[in-house]
């Protein structure tokens, strides 16, 4: 509906222009958060320097805080994650997409949608009680065994630690990866699929050849937005992860990522330099989410928006 | 055209080459088409055991928060304190009305502000602006909820020197806001464009017609959006650490500390009591029958809500 000048009574245009506050106030609340974490991380900042993200000492006691134990747990927690979750969320999505009779699909698509629903501190209660001893009774052990000679598979069995948060993200991960690629399957046009078919393809030739090879902008979308999703996870992460701020090779040690040492150390928090050196990791994956995000967005509009005008 | 020239030679690329694919000779069906079929069968069962896969730790989850908590859930779990450790029994039952007063705030935030973006993207954000605020609030939602606890805090607590339930429902309240408007903004776009001009054309000013026709219009299908943004809201624990705190006892107004059942499970979990570990199973049991129940039932009413929105002419 174009606003036409001559139509627009003072109403209206007292009505628009509070909408468009309101809206723009929304969007300012990013920059809000930017401003207000610069601000609580800025005595970390100018204490630490750069040298906050590279040192690997984090002790309240000395007042001394090094970022890399926690980039380092983050970022090895998520990549298991990305890891297990890719191919079996891209198998989920092409099974509804290309295989599974309609009323199986709308069933299973929505079951694989409760697994967002669930919370996250269900979902480290399950962890804590379920997951963690299974790891450490049954695959752990079958880990060392088989492929004990790896340097990620060594040491003792906890159950919690690295790799029991990188698997609970993974299955937390799962749905936002899998309803994407799902848009993403579904905007290949059917022209292409059945041109694969009509040339003698079988139906997997068909989702290789047709699907899956036009679909690899969308699919590095959807992970990208998985792992941001997996970077920030906070609750179940920090029920698993075994809290400890060390870097260790091995996936059975414990660990601990920036969002889990903000939210075990925050609120009892012994000192202003160590709230400030939280803040200062809060910042840092607020960036780094941010950024991810933004990037994922445009793959994804790229490649959903251009099936609108085919 | 292009894309379809593509398919044809990566097809031949990788060796089914279209003049010779069904080949059958005398003697039966070509060892390369048996191969074919065979790989054929083992991926598509791969692709249906990945769908398997991904549904286990849903059943396990359900599983394993019914038998275990539903037996710990009884009547003084809802009216009773938390008993200190070692007294048996007790309940949640400030839990339950903190997360209650916790989604109340957050509502009073969220719901208005959210709805007033999505009528405002839906009727007048068609330009360069109403993709601004599109891309931040989708931004906004995928930030981490504890960043958004670390906002609050700067924001209430650090001025207030204290933990308060006002800063644990703000922190919800903006937890919701991109939540509401998406959501809403698909709704309010489903209202059909003659619908609007049919209320302009009467002289009804514009305002009017957007509050009273349009979103009238789209109402019930706005509320379910509204209600599972409000289940959403309801299990997160991260913002609230360090907003809302906890509180052992029932809290005395928005300015103190308040208990809630997200924060209460996770607390319960990580303690070393198995009384606590039963509390934290009833908890999580209560938590997750209202999540499931209510996204069930938001998938019942709003499909026939989005059918009927688009057949109206």
């Amino acid at each position: 509906m174009a606003k036409k000048p001559r139509d627009v009574r003072r109403s209206d245009r007292i009505f628009a222009t509070s909408l468009k506050v309101i809206s723009v106030g929304g969007a300012g609340i990013l920059c809000l958060i930017a401003i207000f974490l610069w601000r609580l991380a800025g005595p970390a900042f100018a204490k630490f320097g750069l040298g906050f993200a590279f040192t690997s000492v984090w002790d309240p006691v000395q007042n001394t805080y090094g970022a890399l134990p926690v980039i380092f747990g983050t970022l090895v927690s998520s990549l298991v994650a990305i890891l297990i979750a890719t191919p079996l969320s891209v198998g989920v999505a092409l099974f509804l997409v290309e295989l599974a009779p309609e009323g199986l699909a709308t069933i299973v698509g929505f079951l694989v949608q409760m697994l967002a629903a669930i919370p996250s501190v269900v979902y480290g209660l399950w962890g804590i009680f379920v997951l963690a001893p299974w790891l450490r009774t049954t695959i752990e052990p079958m880990l060392a065994k088989h492929f004990g000679f790896l340097p990620f598979f060594q040491g003792a069995p906890y159950g919690v630690g690295m790799l029991a948060a990188g698997l609970i993200l993974s299955i937390m991960i799962t749905p936002t990866i899998s309803s994407i690629a799902r848009e993403v399957f579904k905007a290949v046009p059917t022209t292409q699929k059945e041109s694969a078919l009509a040339l003698g393809a079988t139906r997997w030739e068909m989702i290789r050849i047709a699907v899956l090879k036009s679909s690899r902008t969308g699919i590095f979308g959807a992970v990208i937005l998985g792992l941001g999703r997996a970077l920030g996870e906070t609750m179940a992460v920090t029920m698993l992860i075994g809290n400890r701020a060390e870097i260790a090779a091995s996936l059975f040690a414990p660990g601990q990522t920036m969002a889990s040492v903000i939210a075990n150390e925050y609120a009892e928090a012994s000192s202003d330099m160590h709230l400030s050196a939280l803040a200062a990791i809060g910042f840092v994956l607020f960036v780094v989410t941010f950024a991810l995000n933004s990037l994922a967005q445009v793959f994804i509009w790229r490649v959903t928006r251009s099936k609108v005008t085919p | 055209m292009s894309e379809q020239g593509s398919v044809i030679k990566t097809g031949a690329m990788m060796g089914f080459n279209p003049n010779s694919v069904p080949t059958f000779r005398k003697s039966g069906m070509s060892a390369n088409y048996l191969s074919r079929k065979f790989k054929n069968a083992l991926m598509c069962s791969l692709l249906a055991a990945a769908a398997a896969i991904a549904l286990i730790p849903l059943f396990s989850v359900f599983g394993y928060v019914v038998s275990q908590g539903m037996p710990a859930v009884n009547w003084s779990f809802f009216t009773e304190l938390p008993k200190p450790v070692g007294e048996a029994g007790g309940g949640m039952a400030n839990a339950l009305v903190g997360t209650l007063i916790l989604i109340g705030v957050a509502s009073l935030i969220g719901i208005p502000w959210g709805l007033g973006t999505a009528i405002y993207l839906s009727e007048y954000g068609k330009g360069k602006l109403g993709n601004v605020i599109r891309f931040s609030s989708d931004v906004l939602s995928s930030i981490p909820s504890i960043i958004i606890g670390l906002f609050a805090y700067a924001l209430i607590v650090l001025p207030m020197k204290r933990f308060s339930a006002l800063a644990g429902g703000v922190a919800l309240g903006i937890l919701m806001i991109p939540t509401v408007a998406r959501s809403s903004e698909e709704l309010l776009k489903l209202v059909p464009e003659n619908i609007r001009e049919a209320g302009l054309a009467l002289g009804i000013p514009r305002w009017k017609v957007t509050l009273r026709i349009v979103l009238r219009g789209s109402l019930s299908g706005i509320m379910t959006g509204v209600i599972l943004a409000i289940a959403r809201v309801a299990g997160e624990t991260a913002p609230l650490l360090f907003t809302a705190l906890n509180n052992r006892f029932w809290s005395a107004g928005l300015n103190e500390p308040i208990s809630s059942l997200p924060v209460q499970i996770y607390t319960y979990a990580i303690s070393p009591f198995e009384d606590w570990h039963r509390q934290a199973w009833a908890g999580a049991f209560l938590l997750v029958m209202l999540v499931f129940s209510i996204n069930l039932l938001a998938r019942l009413v709003l499909r026939p809500v989005k059918n009927a929105a688009k057949g109206r002419v």
